[in-house]
């Protein structure tokens, strides 16, 4: 049956005309109001007696496009350090959330060693883990020990990230209904084989929202390693600011972020929506 | 059963029902009257529409075309009060749906005292009074999941009833029960229908439509195929997909 | 549906003395019963009575407290050294549950596999069959079902009958010796109950063992070799399915089959 031949009714057509009016009015009247809230702010923020200045030192674009080549190049900085920090904390990740659903009083170091961790690092301020991966790790001059700021900034991003990304998995593990469980086992599959070819496959597909989420949060984060002195988008800025005193730089750097990462948080609206798609059509209530 | 014999309009007057979700065309075309104080059952395979049909009644669905009538009143209009509507049709679900951080005689006041602003004394009274109907007025302190699931769909009728509606709704309310637990249900609505209660009841339960249904109507492929007393359609069906439907209900020896 | 029932051979399930609590709450007070080879066996009761918990022992999803198990002469769940009952490590009892298939209510298939993929995991995964021969097993047991055409469909796809019929080929495709069902048609519409249910009777005319938790008393009435109706955890009555529908003797059973015939 398809809805191709249908044509609504003339009572129908009338019920929907009156229901577009209506749709038409709560548009125009959240319109109206928008228009007058940002006419006030607009008003309020261009009559204020420091507004020039902040214009010329926040706002100055045509010094700021010089910036984009610069910017630019350091942002590649922070691509990569993402995209390693990312791979690391999906495979770290993982391994600690499927260490936590370890039954048995065996394992109880195992389950306890990778709580305790996730305690600690979703407590700690990542940059805290920063200064204290980045100054503490060499200074212990440990042999073999990196010591190069971008390889420290990955290791202080991965732990911390780790942390997060572990209990993302480990709700969506658990959110896999037991019976799901029971019907592996009941096959002769061990708890091995479940987790992997069972348990762990649904997990992921349910939990991709979060899992974007904190991808994206990461990718703003990279921007932290400035702390170390590793030359990425921020610093750059900061770099500019510091000889003409002008704040536009901080602003195309901000620009630029969000031009990167609008994409990925459409993903994940779009991800989010497919997986709820399932089920029951719209209603009024 | 006889059908009261009323020259008056149906209490309930459903034409030319359209429904669709995104491309998926649920109800087409449906024509249904139901008259006061009768018991209209409905039967049909999963997927025909039927708790669509039943949700288009009481406006928790957007019909996409057609009239349905309540009291003469047409109630698809968007221009009626959904809420005052909702009042009058009251619905019972399948997972019986009931507030579960709420007490039993909670959830029986709730819509009388905060839709119908009646006062706290009244809507007490009025809802153990009706949990006495039901027979739970002992469980009025418990909490929804310290009872059976027979208890609590009992609950839910007396949630709906406790409005007064002019209509009852009646939505598989027995599927989702142990068997043992059906007919305390099953027993209370036959009380219903004895007391004058129109209603709509979706259900699998074929041996109680039998004996409850002033009018059964087959549903098949968003259209009620076939409507007739119980007899008719049980004993002698004349089109072939409700025959089909019936041998196989049948063969699983659900009649 | 008669099988043999001479006393020499062990039987495929026998159950003494079986006892199981979850904390405070003993859910079975002492089951006793034997299965044979070839019989099937209903098991009904009120929701609660622990039909479904001694189930779930059999294939040693639920520990037994108390009381011992058997599948085919070997005790569930444990090994017994010197005077002592020791559990089995996972991986023993895992090879244990491969000769025993199981069928649940809401049928459990692996959302994110298709039909076939369902079908072939265990063999393939816990048998270590060759994937070619596990497909090729597969693809008779889906039409054996009646579903080869669906192979490639995933579960979100199938109306729930087919879900359920392609549950038992999967439980099958382990080519089990015992088959266990909870409750495999109460989650269903009544006008897809009929399609699983001759898949049911398919397996007992060819000599499967089946122990079934069922509501489903014509099912019991017509392929049941044993009926035995449990109450509060304990078996109240048993015997062939004419005798316990007809002329039960407990006031229990009488109670509760008023209410569900």
């Amino acid at each position: 049956m398809t809805a191709t031949q249908w044509q609504p009714s003339e009572l129908q057509r009338t019920r929907d005309a009156y229901r577009r009016s209506r749709a038409r009015r709560s548009w125009l009247i959240a319109l109206l109001s928008s228009a007058v809230f940002v006419g006030a702010l607009v008003l309020s923020v261009g009559t204020s007696p420091g507004w020039p200045r902040v214009r010329e030192s926040f706002f100055d674009l045509s010094l700021g496009w010089q910036d984009l080549p610069g910017l630019l190049r350091a942002l590649w900085i922070n691509v990569q350090i993402m995209l390693i920090t990312e791979v690391f904390v999906l495979v770290f990740a993982a391994i600690i959330a499927v260490v936590r659903t370890l039954q048995g009083p065996v394992f109880f170091p195992l389950r306890f060693v990778a709580a305790a961790y996730v305690d600690i690092f979703r407590g700690l301020p990542l940059l805290l883990v920063l200064y204290l991966v980045g100054l503490g790790l060499p200074a212990l001059r440990l042999h073999g020990a990196p010591d190069s700021p971008f390889v420290l900034g990955v290791i202080a991003l991965t732990l911390t990230y780790t942390a997060y990304v572990a209990e993302v998995f480990r709700a969506g593990i658990e959110s896999v209904h037991p019976s799901q469980r029971a019907a592996a086992r009941s096959l002769g599959l061990t708890h091995g084989q479940t987790m992997r070819h069972v348990v762990f496959p649904q997990a992921v597909r349910r939990v991709l929202p979060p899992l974007l989420n904190d991808f994206v949060s990461l990718q703003k984060d990279t921007s932290l390693v400035s702390v170390l002195g590793i030359i990425d988008i921020v610093l750059t800025a900061e770099n500019y600011q510091s000889q003409d005193f002008k704040f536009v730089h901080y602003v195309m750097a901000g620009l630029i972020f969000v031009v990167m990462t609008v994409p990925l948080t459409r993903l994940t609206d779009w991800v989010a929506r497919r997986q709820g798609w399932q089920g029951s059509g719209g209603g009024v209530v | 059963m006889s059908v009261p014999q009323t020259l008056a309009a149906p209490l309930l007057s459903v034409r030319g029902l359209r429904k669709s979700f995104g491309k998926s065309v649920v109800l087409t075309d449906l024509d249904l009257d139901v008259p006061e104080h009768t018991c209209t059952v409905l039967i049909g395979a999963s997927g025909s529409g039927k708790s669509t049909l039943l949700r288009c009644l009481n406006l928790l669905e957007v019909v996409d075309d057609g009239v349905v009538e309540l009291d003469g009143q047409d109630i698809a209009d968007p221009r009626v009060d959904a809420n005052a509507i909702r009042s009058k049709v009251g619905i019972v679900f399948q997972a019986f749906n009931l507030f579960p951080h709420l007490s039993v005689l909670d959830n029986v006041m709730l819509a009388p005292r905060r839709v119908h602003r009646v006062r706290r004394q009244q809507a007490e009274s009025d809802a153990v009074a009706m949990l006495e109907r039901v027979g739970l007025s002992d469980k009025a302190r418990a909490r929804p999941d310290e009872l059976s699931g027979g208890q609590q769909q009992r609950v839910a009728i007396a949630r709906a009833l406790v409005n007064r509606p002019r209509l009852m709704l009646f939505d598989e309310v027995t599927s989702a029960l142990d068997p043992e637990l059906v007919g305390e249900v099953l027993t209370l609505i036959r009380e219903l229908k004895s007391d004058g209660m129109t209603m709509v009841v979706a259900t699998h339960e074929m041996g109680f439509a039998r004996e409850v249904a002033d009018q059964v109507c087959f549903l098949d492929g968003g259209r009620v195929l076939e409507q007739g007393p119980p007899a008719q359609i049980f004993g002698a069906p004349q089109e072939p997909r409700t025959r089909q439907f019936l041998a196989r209900i049948v063969a699983a020896g659900r009649l | 549906m008669t099988a043999n029932l001479s006393k020499s051979i062990e039987p495929m399930v026998r159950a003494n003395g079986v006892h199981k609590n979850f904390g405070a709450l003993t859910v079975l007070k002492g089951i006793d019963l034997t299965v044979q080879r070839g019989e099937v066996m209903c098991l009904v009761g009120p929701s609660g009575s622990g039909k479904t918990t001694f189930l779930r022992c059999i294939n040693h999803l639920e520990r037994v407290n108390a009381g011992r198990l058997y599948v085919d002469g070997v005790l569930v769940g444990y090994e017994e050294r010197g005077n002592k009952l020791h559990e089995l490590h996972p991986r023993e009892a895992a090879k244990q549950r491969r000769d025993i298939g199981m069928v649940f209510q809401h049928f459990n298939l692996f959302p994110h596999m298709t039909a076939l993929e369902n079908i072939t995991e265990a063999p393939i995964r816990v048998k270590k069959q060759p994937k070619d021969k596990a497909v090729a097993n597969a693809k008779r047991l889906l039409d054996q079902v009646g579903l080869g055409e669906k192979a490639k469909a995933y579960p979100a796809q199938l109306s729930g009958g087919q879900q359920q019929r392609i549950a038992i080929a999967r439980a099958l495709a382990m080519d089990p010796k015992l088959m266990l069902f909870d409750e495999p048609t109460s989650a269903l519409d009544p006008e897809l109950v009929g399609e699983v249910l001759d898949v049911m009777k398919e397996l007992a005319r060819g000599g499967m063992t089946m122990v079934v938790v069922t509501h489903e008393m014509g099912f019991a009435r017509e392929v049941a070799d044993q009926l035995v109706f449990m109450d509060d955890g304990a078996v109240v009555e048993m015997g062939a399915p004419p005798d316990v529908l007809n002329s039960p003797r407990e006031l229990r059973t009488k109670a509760f089959l008023s209410k569900v015939l």
